[in-house]
């Protein structure tokens, strides 16, 4: 991001509380959880682009609340629409929806080697990760908690991206071949497993839904909800077994790939190391275009995803709803609202 | 009067001393990491003993705690990790929303809650006694949330009259302001006013029943006088404690409340905080709101006081 050196040096640590940039708006004013207001910044290179003067950003935790005010006019565009809610806001003529995969994942991050709490079977024998990996229905996962809109997966970008490695695809469910290596591993029994949830109505569904059908395959998950900044300190400390983690996702694949698979990387909750898979890591940051880079990732995925630590489910959709009147309006993977080119019908 | 009132005032400085103890020690048993907290998804080791040196993260608990305190005492009640704001400019920031929350919620409350225990008790084990007492159980039993969101979508979206969430401050514009604040205040108010309403009832039904009342009568005083003048006053007084616990309790942040309608105010600002281990806000907060708190009760005794001049030696 390009901010102005000199705002910068003059602000310090407070420059995110007026930033100085280059956009095509500028910061008027912030009210702490009420209101950020921009307006239209005519020094701009593409200004003659931005037809819209003022932009109020209003934070609405409740997604219901949002969609209220869409629907009454009070708000003209609302991002992160559930996906619960796409058949009620295409009904509406008075209003429009923009979506697009987003750029990161849901999955089960598994402790391979965090700690102690990771030398058991779930966590040391890959044959189990698989297992767990096979007993899910992915399409069924996102059909029951997000009524099929959201993408089932299986690697750290989405089918949609141009890095996906179509050489493993998203596995159908075979809760055969699970039990099959479940009992290649030598469990006899149902296998305990403690899944880590962060406390949000999501992911408690989700998590609901994996226990109900792994169960059938032979595993017994123990769903341990947590809140989200006391499980991220239980994952540092390697207190969990499995923990139900998503990534917001970066434009890079790099971006979900490098900090989560590489040895004694920051975001590594799994403490996975592979000397191989580290090195084709680094070699991918090193290639300069798309089929050298994809190569590099081809190998990580062919032991990444057979290994563990990270079972992939699903991405979501990046759902934004906005009135009818809005026009040109296009969202991106990354989540950003962009207005230039954005049209406001009286 | 006066020296019980400095004998209260004096109380203050150990009970606060004692809370800001509670508060500190109960935040520090909270798990959770606030330099990762804050940190985000980046995770930089150098980026985290930064952070952590910077907020006294890595000094011992009593030295924090030292440090703190000798904030407070210079009115610095510290810096928001999260928001990077004073922590006394947020309070001064929520305070004034959620006190007109509040008190509109309380005025609410007292309204209909005084005026149906009122009616309630003069007009008992009648039909209009039952219909009261049934909507008294109604507002008790409605969780707030869910008032709130069917009220959004009745008055927002169906019939258009309000809007369905936020806040204007009324020095920007009043009536826009009442219009964010009504239906807010009307679901704190709305629990509330049950509970007033039943405990009105209940003061005044014995009020009315003892032998003031009765004198009164014989001496041919008409029924509104009896009833407002007379059975009313005593009947006060146990209303009068209930609504300055529970104006306490409202100026904590109504926190569903606040979630719902998108008011920025405490309750918001004390659940993000806590949720991001922003302890200098948490602490700040709560210290104010246990001052206020204690303040109210105070007031509710000398309101007592002079509600009732038989409690005056």
């Amino acid at each position: 991001m390009i901010v102005s050196p000199k705002a910068a040096n003059e602000a310090g640590d407070k420059f995110g509380l007026k930033p100085v940039c280059a956009g095509p708006f500028k910061f008027v004013e912030r009210v702490q959880q009420d209101r950020i207001v921009l307006e239209k910044f005519a020094g701009y290179w593409n200004a003659s682009n931005v037809h819209v003067d003022r932009v109020v950003f209003r934070p609405i935790t409740e997604s219901t609340v949002r969609l209220a005010n869409l629907k009454s006019g009070s708000l003209e565009m609302i991002e992160r629409a559930l996906a619960t809610d796409l058949p009620e806001i295409r009904a509406d003529a008075k209003l429009k929806l923009a979506t697009v995969p987003e750029l990161g994942y849901e999955g089960v991050t598994v402790n391979i080697g965090k700690s102690d709490a990771g030398k058991t079977a779930f966590g040391k024998d890959p044959r189990i990760i698989q297992a767990f990996s096979l007993s899910l229905d992915r399409e069924a996962i996102t059909r029951v908690a997000f009524n099929g809109e959201f993408l089932p997966g299986n690697q750290w970008i989405s089918p949609k991206n141009p890095y996906f490695q179509s050489k493993f695809p998203v596995p159908k469910r075979d809760v055969a071949k699970a039990k099959e290596l479940l009992r290649a591993a030598g469990v006899t029994g149902p296998l305990a497993i403690d899944l880590m949830v962060p406390n949000n109505p999501e992911t408690r569904q989700v998590a609901e839904i994996i226990q109900a059908m792994a169960g059938e395959a032979g595993f017994d998950i123990k769903i341990r909800v947590t809140e989200f900044a006391t499980s991220l300190k239980e994952a540092e400390e390697g207190r969990y077994q499995g923990y139900m983690l998503g990534w917001s996702g970066r434009v890079d694949p790099d971006g979900n790939a490098y900090m989560f698979h590489r040895t004694n990387a920051p975001l590594n909750y799994g403490g996975y190391s592979n000397p191989e898979v580290d090195k084709w890591l680094d070699e991918a940051r090193t290639k300069g275009t798309l089929p050298e880079r994809k190569a590099a990732y081809e190998k990580v995925a062919e032991k990444v995803l057979s290994e563990g630590p990270i079972v992939y489910l699903y991405h979501r959709l990046m759902i934004i709803a906005h009135t009818a009147k809005l026009d040109g309006y296009k969202p991106m993977p990354d989540g950003l609202i962009r207005l230039t080119g954005v049209k406001l019908k009286p | 009067m006066l020296p019980f009132l400095g004998k209260r005032l004096l109380q203050l400085i150990p009970t606060l001393f004692f809370v800001s103890v509670i508060i500190f020690g109960l935040q520090q048993l909270l798990p959770g990491d606030p330099a990762l907290a804050m940190a985000g998804e980046e995770r930089d080791p150098a980026v985290l003993e930064q952070i952590r040196r910077q907020y006294r993260l890595d000094q011992p608990l009593h030295i924090q705690y030292l440090y703190w305190v000798g904030g407070v005492l210079s009115g610095n009640l510290g810096e928001s990790m999260r928001l990077k704001e004073p922590v006394l400019t947020l309070i001064a920031q929520k305070f004034p929303v959620t006190l007109q929350l509040a008190l509109m919620a309380i005025a609410i409350s007292l309204a209909i809650g005084v005026t149906a225990g009122v009616i309630s008790a003069v007009k008992r084990g009648t039909t209009v006694d039952y219909a009261v007492n049934a909507l008294a159980l109604w507002g008790i039993s409605t969780p707030n949330f869910w008032l709130g969101i069917l009220l959004i979508f009745l008055f927002a979206v169906h019939l258009g009259w309000l809007p369905a969430s936020g806040y204007v401050s009324p020095f920007e514009d009043f009536w826009l302001s009442l219009q964010t604040t009504i239906l807010p205040a009307f679901v704190l108010g709305n629990s509330f006013a049950a509970v007033l309403m039943r405990h009105t009832r209940s003061a005044m039904l014995q009020a009315m029943g003892s032998d003031y009342v009765r004198t009164a009568r014989a001496k041919g005083l008409a029924e509104p006088v009896v009833i407002l003048k007379h059975a009313m006053r005593n009947a006060l007084t146990p209303v009068v404690t209930l609504g300055a616990l529970e104006l306490g309790t409202l100026l904590s942040g109504a926190v569903l409340t606040e979630q719902v309608f998108s008011i920025p105010g405490f309750g918001k600002l004390i659940v993000d905080s806590v949720f991001n281990r922003d302890y200098a806000v948490v602490q700040g907060v709560t210290l104010i709101t246990a001052t206020t708190y204690i303040l109210l009760n105070l007031l509710a005794d000398i309101a007592y006081v002079l509600i009732n001049p038989r409690l005056r030696n």
